[in-house]
């Protein structure tokens, strides 16, 4: 200890931002050819600073937008779009507030660029309502005070959309495992797994949602 | 600067003013208690709720905070030319710049301020540097791009190399030496807990807008006025040119009841930039720089006599307020001193300063570390004696707070929580059973425990308003930190005002638009504000039936206020409906004013609880489950059984989390920069962690002296003894008491073997 050492930062280096950009676009091709395979157009760098255009499908609306391939789904949609229901907890996918459903599945929006979204349905907690009215999981949630300083709460939302989905009469059991990738520090776990429970049968009752 | 805001031993408010008339306590209730779902439930649900880091203003730029990246070391070089001029960026602030000049960061414990940006860093994360660019993603560009030399200087995140700092704190009563002499058994046990991290989901961090030379803060805090200070205090501005707003926040544990270094530098990013900035921290930032429970060794001597009564308690402990201190550190002795009934006691606290993050306040502080040593002592002490663990603490419940002079307590909830806990629990039956064989090992354990605060206490004003249409504002300065305080509040007026909790709108956390609260932290939220929502509500219908009692020439002592209207108690065909009284016609509003009278003299006000759980070992993997747990205490009323419950599961669960899994890794031997700063390996409960059997017991007692309400706080007791109960029933599971904490399955499968027991 007490010696000196220097520690110049690594940015500053060799990296120019037009050859770091250069590499993140390189990534943003491989995921547009993964969103091509889905049957939509391959995202086009039309902008010199490598903005990118997209046509993001959120809650029904089709947003036609110039994104940086670096650019998170998550940053996106709170960010751009103001879809603000979608939260922000960790962005490197370990506490699942940024949950949201793409095609249908329960993804976690900071681990997804907006330019892989592109050509997918993405469905958030704002799109869950009919006008002004909850939807049966939102409504589950604030009957069995699923919550507490309601950050996670719509990711945990759409969590339990997500698992409902994929199995419509989860055990107590299944649904403590399906919430597991979604973080409450309050910890209103046995109120969210009794409402995720409620909301299957409310959804059985209502017929297919 | 902030010292007066210890929130958990509030100062005499002479200023308070007296109560005008205050209600009697409540014979019994339509609406307080029962549970209704949070008010704000469907903004939470829906994504209507707009939280600080929500917030998007118009020309906002986003910031970011340069941070050292070591324990200990000195900037020899910063050069911000390059960062400068990458596309998007606005402004670089560095220690040199003018607009920093003077601005110094003044923590809790009264050392000396530090510049609000360092050249000198001591612990890891220190802000060296600020950018605000056009998008986050240009703003984390740019700090990358700043080119810093440093001098690595040498640290110490390690205790048991830090030096302490200067002589230990002691409490002290009694004789312990003649303590231990007249004892029949004396045990001396060492124990250790690790630090903890606050980790709430919303991150930290704020939205700020200059508005000529008035700063207006959305900030996820728990407390607006407190926060309102220290802007202008920092900023040399007059409160009056300082609005803080947080009505809805995600969480805080303690760690947002202080504003961050960050929002200063966020506010003079603002200023230079002349633009809003949106400035809020990354998880691994947050996990370095905003606060935890600090990790303590202790070790406690204790004296029981064969009949259980305990004679000595010696107790030292040395724990770190990292390399200043934010508030939160201290209280490990808190427990020691209070809980049981004890003539000799001396306690000798020492702190030692460290090259890690500063402490903050988290949920009870010192309290769930206290308890970790005291309730594990208390079980050995039990089976020394030959004594059920609940029966030799039921021999020592005092009825007076012994550290405070013998003041009585209101009431004293110790008792009927462990009495009551335990019949619920099946405790006798799950003690006796018999011992299994393989490998998957049962236990059961409990923990009692006192929150030092909990009764809260003046000041608070509140206030009431009554529309022409009958409906109500209500307007409270207060934070809903997630612990229902909006829910309560409604629920207040509309069994005061006989309104629907529909029909009343709320407003608070803002401190343009309320009155001043203290901060939401300590348990002392509900006890503190309480008393003046009601008292608010009660001066509207105070008012009510003044009118009417006036304007149709009544005996107001006669009146009352039901369904919307004055009615008479004698002559039933009397009823004035409310929206239809002159002085209401005439007002359009009728305003109720409520302050929190001060708290009953010569008595202490303390919330209780008693927690009770079962756990299963696995002696081949070292894996623990936590099975069920039942918990009862003692918060005086219930206004919401709903969100008390789901408090109560919370505070355990996170409980939970403090006895196996949480805690901060240093590197202390080499770097000493923490090497788990993410929640993957700092492991934080999930819904898997949380028992699915969980029941929760309201111990009501009637406390009617503690306030109008007799509502006591609940956030802080509620994880206080879970950890302590864990070990003891790891213990009963196996044989081996563990008393370094996480109990870790790698900690239970060394301890077993070190027992040579089966592995």
């Amino acid at each position: 200890m007490g010696r000196k050492r220097k520690h110049p930062e690594k940015a500053a280096g060799g990296v120019t931002r037009r050859g770091f950009i250069g590499s993140v676009g390189a990534g943003a091709v491989a995921a547009a050819t993964g969103v091509a395979r889905r049957g939509e157009s391959t995202p086009e760098i039309t902008d010199p600073e490598g903005m990118v255009q997209v046509a993001l499908r959120v809650n029904g609306r089709t947003h036609r937008m110039l994104v940086e391939p670096r650019w998170t789904l998550l940053f996106v949609l709170r960010e751009r779009l103001g879809l603000t229901g979608t939260k922000v907890g960790c962005e490197r996918g370990e506490c699942g507030a940024c949950t949201v459903l793409i095609d249908g599945l329960a993804r976690y929006a900071c681990m997804t660029l907006a330019v892989e979204a592109a050509g997918a349905e993405v469905t958030t907690v704002e799109g869950l309502l009919d006008g002004e009215e909850l939807g049966p999981v939102q409504k589950a949630f604030v009957e069995e005070d699923a919550m507490q300083c309601g950050y996670c709460t719509p990711g945990q939302v759409m969590a339990a959309e997500g698992l409902l989905l994929a199995n419509p009469s989860p055990t107590f059991e299944e649904i403590r495992r399906g919430m597991s990738g979604n973080l409450c520090r309050c910890a209103a776990y046995p109120h969210i797994v009794k409402a995720v429970d409620r909301a299957a049968t409310a959804k059985k009752k209502g017929g297919p949602q | 600067m902030t010292r007066d805001a210890k929130y958990w031993a509030p100062e005499p408010t002479p200023e308070t003013p007296e109560p005008s008339g205050y209600p009697a306590p409540w014979k019994k209730t339509e609406v307080v208690g029962k549970p209704l779902p949070r008010v704000d439930a469907y903004q939470r649900v829906s994504g209507a709720a707009v939280y600080p880091s929500d917030l998007i203003l118009p020309d906002m730029l986003y910031g970011a905070v340069l941070r050292c990246p070591h324990a200990h070391a000195r900037v020899t070089k910063l050069d911000v030319t390059a960062a400068a001029k990458l596309p998007g960026v606005v402004v670089i602030l560095t220690p040199t710049s003018p607009e920093t000049e003077g601005i110094t960061w003044p923590y809790y414990d009264g050392t000396e301020p530090v510049p609000i940006l360092s050249t000198t860093c001591t612990f890891e994360g220190e802000p060296v540097a600020a950018v605000a660019a056009e998008t986050p993603q240009q703003a984390a560009d740019a700090v990358r791009a700043v080119t810093v030399e440093y001098e690595i200087l040498p640290q110490i995140s390690d205790l048991a190399h830090a030096t302490v700092n200067g002589e230990p704190q002691v409490y002290a009563r009694g004789d312990t030496a003649a303590g231990f002499a007249e004892a029949d058994v004396v045990l001396e046990r060492t124990y250790r807990t690790a630090c903890e991290i606050q980790s709430p989901m919303e991150l930290h961090g704020c939205v700020v807008r200059w508005d000529g030379n008035h700063l207006t803060a959305w900030e996820s805090l728990q407390g607006v006025f407190w926060m309102q200070m220290q802007y202008a205090q920092v900023l040399g501005l007059p409160l009056a040119s300082v609005t803080v707003n947080a009505a809805y926040m995600g969480g805080g544990f303690g760690s947002k009841l202080t504003i961050s270094r960050e929002s200063i530098i966020a506010a003079l990013l603002a200023r230079k930039a002349a633009r809003p900035v949106k400035l809020f921290l990354s998880r691994e930032e947050a996990m370095l720089v905003t606060g935890n429970r600090p990790g303590v060794d202790m070790t406690l001597k204790a004296g029981v006599k064969s009949d259980g009564t305990l004679t000595a308690f010696e107790f030292t402990d040395l724990s770190s307020p990292g390399a200043f201190s934010e508030g939160g550190e201290g209280l490990n002795d808190w427990l020691i001193r209070d809980l049981y009934t004890c003539p000799n006691v001396r306690c000798e606290t020492s702190f030692a300063t460290i090259n890690a993050g500063p402490v903050r306040p988290f949920r009870a502080p010192g309290h769930p570390q206290g308890a970790w040593a005291l309730e594990q002592m208390m079980d050995e002490l039990a089976e020394a004696v030959d004594l059920d663990p609940v029966d030799l603490r039921l021999r020592n419940v005092p009825s007076v707070s012994q550290a405070r002079g013998n003041r009585p307590y209101t009431t004293t909830g110790l008792e009927p929580c462990m009495v009551e806990g335990a019949k619920a629990f099946g405790w006798q039956a799950a003690r006796t059973a018999p011992a299994q064989t393989g490998h998957i090992k049962r236990g059961v354990g409990m923990g009692a425990c006192l929150w030092i605060a909990g009764g809260g206490g003046p000041p608070s004003t509140v206030i009431v308003k009554l529309y022409s249409d009958g409906s109500v504002n209500l307007n409270m300065g207060a934070s809903d930190i997630g612990t229902g305080t909006k829910t309560w509040a409604a629920m207040i007026v509309a069994e005061e005002l006989d309104v629907e909790v529909g029909r009343i709108q709320i407003e608070n956390a803002d401190t343009r638009a309320t009155q001043f609260a203290t901060s939401s932290g300590g348990s002392k939220t509900t006890p503190s504000d309480s008393p003046a929502v009601r008292e608010a509500a009660y001066n509207v219908k105070k008012k009510l039936i003044e009118m009417a009692a006036e304007e149709h020439d009544l005996d107001p002592t006669d009146l009352r206020l039901a369904d919307g209207a004055v009615l008479s108690r004698s002559d039933p065909s009397k009823s004035f409906p409310v929206t239809e009284l002159q002085g209401v016609r005439r007002q359009r509003v009728v305003v109720g004013v409520g302050y929190r009278g001060p708290n009953p003299e010569g008595k202490v006000v303390c919330p209780f609880a008693a927690q009770f759980c079962e756990v299963e070992v696995n002696t081949r993997t070292g894996e623990v489950r936590v099975l069920r747990f039942v918990a009862a205490h003692e918060s005086g009323r219930v206004l919401n059984r709903l969100t008390f419950d789901n408090q109560v599961f919370g505070g355990i669960t996170m409980g939970i989390g403090y006895a196996l899994t949480e805690q901060r890794v240093l590197d202390r031997d080499q770097t000493g920069k923490m090497v788990n700063v993410n929640l993957h390996d700092y492991k934080i409960p999930t819904a898997l962690d949380a028992p699915a059997d969980m029941s929760s017991l309201a111990i009501d007692l009637h406390d009617t002296e503690c306030n109008t309400t007799g509502a006591k706080g609940l956030g802080e007791p509620v994880t206080i003894p879970t950890a302590a109960a864990v070990a003891n029933a790891i213990y009963d599971a196996i044989g081996v008491r563990i008393t370094d904490g996480p109990i870790t399955a790698d900690r239970i499968l060394m301890a077993l073997e070190a027992q040579g027991k089966e592995a």
